[in-house]
């Protein structure tokens, strides 16, 4: 088993037909089963042609009913990247992975709280996976993203992180001591996203094929600290945990009061000592989170 | 992106808030000329700096006449205004503001940021105005009053309302300071503000309320939809290389210490930075590449790593996923040998055509220090540049 996808997860690319798209979607469909998991592309413009076998509709309610998938991908430059995740939403599946960088704050702060006002209303729920994130792979099975796939190795670990490479710097230091990954997630860097540490830790947590998780935070924001509280009180499984920008200058990428809301606790620093209370096995030395891991197997 | 206190109180008056009336300038003749234009008996000459703590640092005056107008203009221009925000060397003040003076009778702090918990807007309201918010937050945080905005609903009157007593505003200043805080809002969401601030926000004797200092920032990514905040961009107040690297797509930003690093993923950035400091020494700068990182980008990244006077030696982390390391290697190469390199450098490669990556660098006659790990990357610049 897995986290959220698997190899007979049916898949829907939005922007199949952009440049970004192409590319990606056919590297998706070389890796495990991937042939058989991206099922439909969405361009209005282009309904009823196909890209590299794969038929693309107008729209992704359209994809959904004729095809059975339940998850998009949405790589849609940026300022129309909300209204690709709320199409998703809209057509009711169970997940949407946006990889596009560089949406505005503000249109992910309408989509998120309509999001939100639709399950409230009795709607059905739709994962938010970015934006601005790498995607996921569930190894040997499916990668729904721009990660490199030969680095992972199918066995027992889960991998979250805000940050692409560093997840793939994670994953690459386990498969080189031996251990697989059940699932690698990239939850994405952007201030106002979908899924958060502590939503990717409860899957993992309820995952009988995870045995032991490495999560790889940044500086800024409060999620990481939320997650480590949640682990201290449910988690049942060892965690490893990062934070990068212990050297970061405070206030270079937030204006002062972004700083001042989050009460102090996004520093480096702050987050390392909250993980640490909580029974994580953090280290500042990026190098060694594998190792450090396999020792408390 | 940041822009000037008059910049930013002509985008509040285009919202409707009430600003002093000002005139901006870049002469001490300008200054003279603008405060006869308000008139009045007395005028506050501001220095413009995209910095905060201007006033502690010798940058707002207070003129009872227009010779001391002259005086206090000719005083803060080309001076180099040192605040909390500037860093040790100040920043050169190039810009003045002349403004008519205000009857304050309190100061408070109103602003609207985005909050990345509740993923609402807050908005949020102080009685102590005039003062540093951070350490409002700090000593007396009860006196921060926040409420979060649903983006369909907007700020509701009930929710203005909560603020503007909350904070202690006069009755016979209420209407005012709840249309205020909903322009406010209605700003910051239509400029794609990131954090609109007005501190402080004052009432007067006859009870006006006035924005009598108000700061901006604005997301960059919805930069393309807002061509008036655009041509607001003073290119003076920004850090010369790092508008050189966003030329080229890099993201750059100058830090203290002696060693560049260059990297692909602003996470893996930071962790490279983080290990040359584990590994006792301090980072010069904080460089990634991003995806598409080219020889012509590894190049520029090179040029403007080494205009660093403090640079000793330059470590390269990359991890090649879609980027393959031997493009990356050959990028490397090229811009080694463009740039003269004098300087130790190390590079670190993993991921897709590691190997040939590796073989690249090792045949290019250069003496390029290969490393596995990040670890061992930093622990050989370190030595190096020693």
């Amino acid at each position: 088993m897995s986290i959220l996808i698997n190899k007979d997860t049916k898949v829907i690319t939005q922007g199949i037909t952009g440049k970004t798209g192409q590319f990606h979607t056919e590297k998706c469909q070389e890796y495990a089963n991937g042939k058989n998991c991206f099922v439909a592309g969405v361009n209005p413009k282009k309904a009823g042609e196909k890209i590299f076998d794969i038929p693309i509709y107008a729209s992704v309610k359209e994809a959904a009913a004729e095809t059975g998938a339940t998850v998009s991908v949405i790589y849609v430059p940026p300022a129309g990247a909300a209204d690709a995740i709320w199409e998703a939403v809209e057509a009711d599946l169970d997940l949407a992975i946006c990889i596009t960088e560089g949406i505005p704050v503000r249109d992910m702060l309408v989509v998120r709280n309509k999001m939100k006002a639709k399950v409230a209303a009795g709607g059905k729920e739709t994962l938010l996976l970015g934006p601005n994130c790498p995607g996921l792979i569930t190894p040997d099975e499916i990668k729904i993203g721009i990660m490199p796939g030969h680095i992972h190795r199918k066995g027992r670990i889960g991998v979250v992180s805000r940050s692409g490479t560093l997840t793939y710097e994670a994953v690459a230091q386990l498969t080189e001591i031996g251990l697989g990954q059940s699932s690698a997630v990239g939850i994405g860097g952007d201030p106002i996203n979908g899924l958060k540490h502590i939503d990717v830790m409860r899957m993992f947590n309820d995952d009988p094929d995870t045995d032991a998780v490495i999560m790889i935070g940044e500086i800024g924001g409060p999620d990481e600290a939320e997650a480590a509280q949640w682990c201290k009180a449910n988690m049942k499984k060892p965690i490893v945990g990062f934070i990068a920008g212990v050297t970061a200058p405070a206030g270079k990428r937030m204006g002062h009061a972004g700083a001042l809301i989050s009460g102090g606790a996004d520093t480096a620093d702050a987050k390392l000592a909250i993980m640490e209370e909580c029974g994580f096995k953090v280290t500042r030395n990026p190098s060694e989170m594998a190792k450090l891991l396999k020792a408390m197997l | 992106m940041k822009i000037h206190e008059y910049q930013a109180k002509e985008v509040l008056r285009k919202f409707g808030v009430v600003t002093p009336r000002g005139i901006h300038c870049t002469s001490v003749e300008g200054a003279v000329k603008a405060a006869e234009e308000l008139g009045g008996n007395f005028w506050v000459v501001k220095a413009q700096i995209h910095a905060g703590g201007r006033g502690k640092g010798g940058g707002v005056k207070l003129a009872k006449s227009l010779d001391e107008v002259r005086q206090h203009a000719s005083d803060i221009l080309g001076m180099q205004l040192i605040t909390h925000q500037t860093g040790a060397e100040g920043q050169k003040v190039r810009n003045l503001l002349i403004e008519e003076g205000a009857d304050i009778q309190h100061e408070y702090y109103v602003a609207a940021l985005t909050d990345r918990a509740t993923q609402k807007v807050a908005v949020m309201a102080s009685s102590e105005g005039g003062m540093d918010i951070e350490e409002v937050a700090h000593n007396t945080p009860e006196k921060i009053i926040k409420v979060f905005v649903d983006p369909a609903a907007g700020l509701t009157d009930a929710q203005a309302t909560e603020l503007a007593k909350g904070i202690g505003i006069p009755d016979s200043s209420l209407a005012q300071a709840i249309d205020t805080l909903k322009k406010l809002y209605t700003c910051y969401m239509e400029t794609d503000a990131s954090l609109a601030e007005i501190n402080p926000l004052i009432h007067e004797g006859n009870g006006t309320v006035k924005a009598l200092d108000a700061k901006f920032n604005f997301d960059s990514n919805a930069l393309y939809r807002h061509p008036e905040i655009v041509a607001y961009r003073d290119l003076d107040e920004e850090d010369a290389d790092e508008i050189e690297a966003s030329k080229f797509d890099l993201a750059y930003i100058s830090l203290d210490g002696n060693i560049g690093c260059l990297v692909n993923g602003a996470g893996l950035a930071m962790a490279t930075m983080d290990t040359i400091k584990l590994f006792g020494a301090e980072p010069a700068n904080f460089l990634d590449v991003g995806g598409g990182a080219t020889t012509e980008k590894v190049t520029e990244a090179f040029k403007i790593m080494l205009k660093n006077p403090k640079v000793k030696g330059i470590l390269v982390n990359i991890f090649g996923g879609i980027m393959k390391c031997d493009t990356i290697a050959a990028g490397v190469v090229a811009a080694a040998r463009e740039v003269n390199l004098s300087v130790p450098l190390v590079v670190r490669m993993k991921g897709t055509n590691e190997d040939l990556g590796k073989k690249i660098l090792a045949e290019s006659g250069l003496p390029i220090i290969s490393a596995d790990t990040m670890a061992e990357a930093a622990t050989k610049i370190v030595a190096a540049v020693k």
